[in-house]
């Protein structure tokens, strides 16, 4: 199984390996600055579990899980 | 490439006379950033007083206009769109992207591009930067939140950075004026010297070699000029993109095709599209910001991280949402009621007081209750937009709203919708027409036709006083188990009835006229920062101006058709019959001759015909003539069925739902066998379907003006209206059924 964003806890960082996925969403995340190589940062996830508050590079953003599971994470 | 300073020769949007007129002499500086970048507030800043919102040329979408004048060089000012990318995929991007290269009919290219920067957030904010400085427009930077920057330790070197970016930066704090007059000037050395950037960025050989290739194997009619390099660009990044789309509209799938046999080509070359994009962007990006920007190692705990571990805690945070909508909602509610009165009231005392002047006959009736009350009809909803967009407007600048969105988006997504469907969804239990014109903050096209749609089905106020009236009349005073209350009991289940109809409309449509391709909810939650009065003031000046200008006269209309079809064919036998009795009546009767005179007028015109005409119609829902009648007449606006009752039932229309002489009256209705005509589900067959039906003039009007067609106010008008058919048949004849009545 591969680890990805949305396997992230509240307060857990990883380091993004790749994108995966060729169309919008995937061209979105990447031009909003998730490329490899980038650290992550989950601050916490809404009241009912989704979506999640994420950080990078100093700006805040919130992305459903469904979406998270895109962004693939180096193995610790 | 010249910047087209001579615009006077490209031909314009038919309706902006204005514009076409006073562009002749004026430079064209388009605005545009990130979203959150102070872009708006630079905006004002620079334009001051001369803003409003129009139609920027060949562009149908409205945008920000504004004007400023530096050293006698004149410039029209366009707000374009916040927008994180030009791989347009949404309707706002695409619009950035027609603009900037001044491709579609009739739009005019920019003389100069002036990109907002935010200085706190340089690295995302260069990415677009990059890409727009391809389009070859001078282009100028104002770089903004720098004393934010300050504060979180950031120092941005400007002058390497300018060197970097070969255009000029100049650093501006809108709101404190501070590098106002360096930016006007840069703006105006810029279209002076039309020299345009140099690409930052190299695509690999091989990618511009395809973009060659591509460029010449599109079909195109031989007079065309070639198409734009930096559109070839995206046509060949963005699959199935706005360009991509554009471009098959106009020439065909033969552009597709081409598209995709080049990204295949690249993919056997090792070259993998769109990631290749980003990839050189963001090293090139990496790179100048090694160079331009020292940060502290650590990165410092801001205000915002603060207020944001309260405002979207599990439980404060929950606590904090309720009351910002409860604020929201009771302000909506209680605030503008004064106000509305006070308008209410101004009107029917004008009404009364021309009416005096005036002879009577059709033109006093005419002006006073089709003119004058149809433009009080307009004017009184005046404040409770106004109310909501200074209150959206300060949750939105403030940062808080997408805060709110981010706590709310779970229970949306629940049927198709997301986070930022949720104030327009809460305004429209105040009133439908504001809650549908804050949709506009709904990025995503579908998703605010939904929105749109399912918007009134929330009980708005003005079903209140119709629920008043029949609750108070014919629900009985009787508590369950000692507690509930059945009349409070019944409000709140007429509250419940369009939260709870909602949801599987807005799923069915999703699943249905607007499936598509899933949008992803990427929603940037900004620092928190004090609103700007100037914006707010604005937004509610502009947003209640729309309103009028727009929906007004619509409404107006209407008011004056039904006051017609109320009105006529006026019978000189009624008025003969009338005159006869009062010669021969009473002080005393005289007024309630006047009052009979109406009643009788009115069954008798044209929509009195309509009401007994329908009654086979109504029957099934345990309604007698009067009732389908009066239902009839407030379609244009649902509150008029206190006044019709109160004019059928011979009691005058100034009758509201505390009436006790109205109540009474009704009451004592029977069937011409005995029986009540209003039992208590007779009068719950009637709130279903106010609560159902689409009875408002306003919100078609204003469904018409945000969707920009009739389609959607059509299919609104016809689903609610189906629907409020059938839960009030299903109400009686269940409940009939139920009690034996």
């Amino acid at each position: 199984m591969k680890r990805t964003l949305a396997d992230l806890a509240p307060l857990q960082e990883g380091r993004i390996q790749m994108i995966t996925g060729l169309d919008g969403i995937s061209q979105r995340l990447s031009e909003l600055g998730f490329t490899p190589g980038q650290t992550v940062r989950v601050v916490r996830l809404a009241p009912l579990g989704d979506p999640m508050q994420i950080r990078i590079r100093g700006f805040n953003i919130a992305l459903r899980h469904n979406e998270a599971r895109r962004i693939l994470l180096d193995q610790v | 490439m010249a910047a087209t300073a001579s615009s006077a020769s490209i031909p314009f949007d038919e309706h902006s006379p204005s514009l076409r007129h006073s562009l002749d002499r004026r430079y064209v500086v388009a605005v545009i950033g990130n979203p959150n970048t102070g872009k708006t507030t630079l905006f004002n800043a620079l334009t001051g007083l001369t803003q409003h919102t129009g139609n920027y040329p060949g562009v149908t979408v409205e945008s920000a206009l504004g004007e400023l004048t530096v050293e006698g060089d004149r410039f029209l000012a366009v707000d374009l769109p916040g927008t994180y990318s030009l791989a347009a995929r949404a309707p706002d991007e695409m619009i950035a992207v027609s603009v900037l290269l001044g491709y579609g009919k009739d739009i005019i290219a920019p003389d100069v591009v002036l990109y907002v920067l935010d200085a706190t957030n340089l690295e995302r904010n260069l990415y677009l930067l990059t890409q727009i400085i391809e389009a070859g427009r001078p282009v100028v930077v104002a770089l903004t939140m720098i004393d934010l920057a300050h504060k979180q330790g950031i120092v941005i070197d400007t002058e390497a950075l300018e060197r970097r970016l070969g255009v000029p930066v100049v650093p501006v704090q809108a709101t404190r004026r501070l590098g106002l007059p360096t930016l006007q000037q840069a703006l105006r050395k810029a279209v002076h010297l039309e020299s345009c950037p140099r690409p930052l960025i190299q695509f690999p050989e091989v990618f511009s070699r395809e973009i060659d290739t591509l460029i010449l194997s599109l079909p195109r009619t031989n007079s065309a000029p070639a198409l734009p390099r930096f559109l070839v660009d995206r046509l060949l990044i963005d699959a199935s993109g706005s360009v991509e789309q554009e471009l098959v509209r106009q020439f065909g799938e033969e552009v597709s095709r081409e598209a995709r046999i080049a990204r295949e080509r690249l993919a056997s070359a090792g070259i993998e599209v769109p990631q290749v994009e980003s990839d050189i962007r963001y090293r090139w990006i990496a790179e100048t910001a090694e160079a331009t920007v020292r940060r502290p190692l650590t990165a410092s705990h801001t205000w915002t991280d603060r207020i944001d571990s309260i405002v979207t805690h599990k439980v404060w945070g929950l606590l904090v949402f309720l009351v910002a909508m409860a604020i929201t909602f009771q302000s909506i509610f209680s605030w503008a009621a004064p106000v509305m009165d006070a308008i209410d009231g101004f009107f029917k005392t004008l009404g009364m007081h021309v009416g005096n002047f005036l002879p009577d006959g059709p033109l006093r009736s005419l002006i006073v209750d089709g003119l004058i009350g149809g433009v009080g009809a307009v004017i009184v909803f005046v404040p409770q937009i106004a109310i909501l967009f200074g209150l959206i407007a300060v949750l939105e600048d403030s940062g808080y709203m997408a805060r709110a969105a981010f706590l709310m988006d779970r229970v949306m997504a629940g049927f198709g919708l997301s986070g930022r469907s949720f104030i327009p969804l809460l305004s429209s239990f105040a009133c439908a027409v504001p809650g549908i014109m804050s949709t506009r903050s709904i990025d995503n096209y579908r998703d605010r036709i939904a929105t749109i749609l399912i918007a009134p089905l929330m009980s708005c106020s003005a079903r209140l006083p119709v629920y008043v009236l029949l609750i108070s009349a014919f629900i009985p005073h009787r508590t369950i188990g000692g507690v509930v209350g059945l009349q409070g009991l019944t409000l709140f289940a007429m509250y419940m009835i369009g939260l709870i109809v909602a949801p599987p409309i807005a799923l069915v449509l999703k699943r249905t006229m607007l499936r598509g391709e899933s949008v992803p909810f990427l929603l940037e939650l900004p620092p928190f920062k004090m609103p700007a009065w100037r914006v707010i003031l604005f937004r509610m000046y502009d947003r209640s101006w729309a309103f009028l200008r727009r929906a007004g006269t619509i409404i107006l209309a209407t008011t004056v058709l039904v006051w017609a079809l109320s009105y006529y064919p006026n019978q000189t036998r009624i008025a003969e019959e009338f005159h006869a009795r009062r010669a021969t009546a009473t002080a005393a009767e005289q007024e309630h001759l006047a009052i009979e005179e109406a009643g009788t007028r009115l069954k008798e015109s044209y929509l009195g015909q309509a009401g007994r005409a329908i009654e086979p119609l109504v029957r099934p829902l345990g309604w007698d003539w009067k009732i389908g009648m009066a239902t009839l007449a407030s379609f244009p606006a649902r509150e008029v069925i206190i006044a019709a009752l109160g004019t059928i039932y011979n009691l005058g229309n100034d009758q509201n739902e505390e009436s006790v002489e109205l109540r009474e009256t009704m009451r004592a209705e029977h069937w011409p066998d005995g029986r009540p005509v209003y039992t208590p589900v007779v009068a719950l067959s009637i709130m279903v379907f106010f609560a159902l039906c689409c009875q408002c003039g306003a919100t078609l009007a204003t469904i018409k003006r945000e969707t920009g067609s009739w389609k959607y106010s059509a299919l609104t008008f016809t689903y609610m209206t189906s629907l409020a058919y059938i839960g009030a048949l299903l109400v009686y004849q269940v409940g009939s059924r139920l009690t034996g009545a």
